[in-house]
């Protein structure tokens, strides 16, 4: 009988070569070459519209680049066959903006109904897994409530525990502080840090939230609208002192000081 | 101090009560200068920079815009202003401006800040061919969209039958109430109105040959047959493959549906087929409960207006029918109901991501449901005939 794994410490890597990602002819970005390393927190950033949650549904297998590849330990994802993807993205958890939660569905039925797919355990057992999920991410205790029944900040925490609900080794997050006000955000930004401890997962990070991504960014790249590829890449606060390009350094600064 | 030339837009001696007044000289050398005063607020009779312009000398290479400190003044003066800047950029002259206030210059300097890059997306508006070209093409990519939803749909439909689709139970009983249950008082309401439509239509033509008590014949097989079928279809269109349009409209908008295909849960199997199999389960058994309110219809007309005996009524209808003209009626319904469901997913899968795509889907849905009702009915009508069904 297959079981939920628990964290197995799997460290795991992605990288993306030579990637373009266009939208019928217009180009968003082209030539995105970088790699997430373990238990790395790495942040996409860039302006509003450069392609930031394009880039994300790539790496997600939503949409299948114009050209280049994604590649989970060494596994090219678009040339892998249905199952293969399937395969990796059973690693993979995603938070979307929204959370993105079945709407037809309570929380636990939406954590269960994934928990389900995947394994063979008995309702029960689903249940107590979706119930510890939830508690994780502070809703103990909202199992039964429907996602209309709770604020955005909750809905977007329920989605965080339906990302976990596979023990995935790698977490998507998109925008997660949009809407929220700094309070909560704040506290997401630390849930995100204390997953990536204790499950030993990789994080990826689609946000212009500069106080989340000093906060908890490891590694970064830059999507610049205007030269449409990465204009920037490191350590976001390193990036703060050393970089050179203007426009990262606006961006980095809330438009503060020019670079110049 | 040469040629002074005053202008005024309104009243020109009360500056009081609302005129505008502009008056131009050239004081200094290759200066055009005006002098400004009065109310200069919107809703008073405009000036346009161009006018003024006429008096600038060909020599002039600035103009001095004087505003005055008692200048009553809003948006209006901002456009005059706005529009004079305008008018000496494309004349090459610089614009000074003498005594206007601190908030006036303000507002000015945000307006004429550099606007952002105006980029959109698929950039100019093409040409009259362009439009053709770009719309054949996108009519040819929706096509093959509708294929492949299509082919999925009946690989989803296989593996049904093979027993391993994936679907949860409670969704498709709830679909089920939505199209079952909770469709019987509109379906009654149209059916039983259509009934007495067809008696009324019938009544009036074989009076003519004093061949009245056919009027029963004539709504039994036109409603087990043709009408029951088609209309319950049509109100299904419009109420739930509209419902079903929006539903998976605002999933695809919530990124619901990429969610389920993140967790490899296939959205075909998990959210269109309950909805097929409820359609095409449910729409005949509607189709039966709307062909027997369609008799009771033309029953009502038959004995209550053209005083047949009901009980005549009864035997003639049940003479005239046969379980052909049920089976035809049924497996019309079946196949309508497959169509509006794929009508009403398909749409809503191929939503766009904002609230008005999710309008148009809905809309969408009800028309080509609509559309594929009639079209499948006519082809199933000559085929019937065919085959002496």
């Amino acid at each position: 009988m297959a079981t939920v794994d628990v964290a197995t410490g799997i460290r795991s890597r992605i990288e993306v070569r030579d990637l373009d990602m266009r939208y019928g002819d217009r180009v968003i970005q082209r030539d995105l070459n970088f790699a997430v390393e373990p238990e790395d927190i790495f942040v996409i950033m860039g302006p509003s519209g450069s392609g930031k949650s394009t880039l994300l549904r790539h790496m997600i297998g939503l949409v299948p680049p114009a050209r280049g590849d994604v590649y989970y330990d060494h596994t090219s994802f678009w040339t892998a066959d249905a199952q293969g993807r399937q395969r990796i993205l059973r690693r993979v958890g995603v938070l979307y903006q929204e959370g993105a939660l079945w709407s037809s569905m309570t929380l636990a039925e939406n954590i269960g109904l994934v928990v389900e797919e995947f394994t063979d355990l008995p309702p029960a057992t689903i249940r107590e897994v979706a119930s510890l999920k939830l508690a994780l991410v502070g809703l103990a205790g909202f199992e039964d409530f429907y996602p209309s029944e709770i604020s955005g900040g909750m809905r977007k925490r329920a989605g965080l525990a339906r990302a976990m609900a596979l023990d995935p080794d790698i977490l998507f997050f998109d925008e997660p502080s949009s809407g929220l006000d700094p309070i909560t955000s704040r506290r997401l930004d630390d849930l995100i840090l204390e997953l990536r401890d204790s499950l030993g997962a990789t994080v990826v990070l689609v946000t212009h939230e500069l106080a989340s991504i000093f906060a908890i960014g490891t590694n970064s790249i830059f999507l610049d609208d205007e030269t449409k590829t990465i204009t920037a890449a490191g350590n976001p606060t390193k990036l703060l002192h050393e970089c050179r390009d203007p426009k990262v350094r606006r961006f980095l600064t809330r438009g503060g000081k020019d670079g110049s | 101090m040469d040629d002074e030339v005053n202008v005024s837009w309104g009243a020109v001696d009360d500056a009081t009560a609302g005129a505008r007044h502009v008056a131009i000289d050239h004081t200094e050398r290759g200066a055009l200068r005006l002098r400004l005063s009065g109310r200069w607020t919107l809703g008073a009779p405009a000036p346009a920079a161009a006018d003024v312009f006429e008096y600038a000398r060909v020599s002039d290479t600035r103009v001095v815009v004087d505003g005055g400190r008692n200048l009553q003044w809003d948006s209006g003066l901002l456009i005059f202003l706005r529009d004079v800047l305008g008018e000496a950029e494309r004349r090459q002259m610089h614009v000074d401006f003498v005594g206007l206030s601190e908030g006036a210059r303000r507002l000015l300097a945000l307006a004429s800040a550099t606007p952002e890059a105006k980029e959109r997306p698929g950039g100019d508006r093409p040409s009259m061919l362009g439009r053709v070209g770009s719309s054949a093409i996108a009519t040819a990519r929706s096509a093959v969209e509708v294929l492949a939803f299509i082919g999925e749909a009946c690989v989803g439909v296989l593996r049904l039958l093979t027993g391993r689709a994936r679907f949860q139970r409670s969704e498709l009983l709830l679909v089920v109430q939505e199209v079952g249950a909770q469709a019987l008082p509109i379906v009654s309401l149209i059916t039983f109105l259509v009934g007495v439509i067809l008696a009324y239509v019938g009544a009036v033509q074989l009076r003519a040959f004093g061949a009245q008590a056919y009027v029963a014949d004539l709504v039994s097989v036109a409603m087990t047959r043709e009408m029951g079928a088609m209309m319950t279809a049509v109100v299904m269109a419009g109420r739930t493959g509209a419902a079903f349009a929006a539903q998976l409209g605002t999933m695809r908008v919530n990124e619901e549906i990429d969610a389920l295909t993140t967790f490899g849960i296939p959205p075909m199997e998990f959210l269109v087929l309950p909805r097929m199999i409820a359609l095409a389960v449910m729409m005949p058994l509607l189709c039966l409960y709307a062909d027997l309110l369609g008799m009771l219809g033309g029953a009502a007309v038959g004995v209550g207006l053209l005083h047949l005996g009901g009980l005549e009524y009864y035997q003639r209808s049940l003479q005239a029918i046969t379980l052909d003209d049920f089976a035809a009626g049924l497996i019309k319904a079946s196949v309508f109901g497959v169509l509006v469901a794929i009508a009403g997913c398909l749409r809503g899968m191929q939503s766009g991501r904002t609230s008005a795509a999710v309008g148009a889907a809905a809309t969408s849905a009800v028309v080509t449901g609509i559309v594929l009702i009639i079209v499948s009915d006519a082809l199933m009508t000559v085929l019937f005939d065919v085959l002496h069904l």
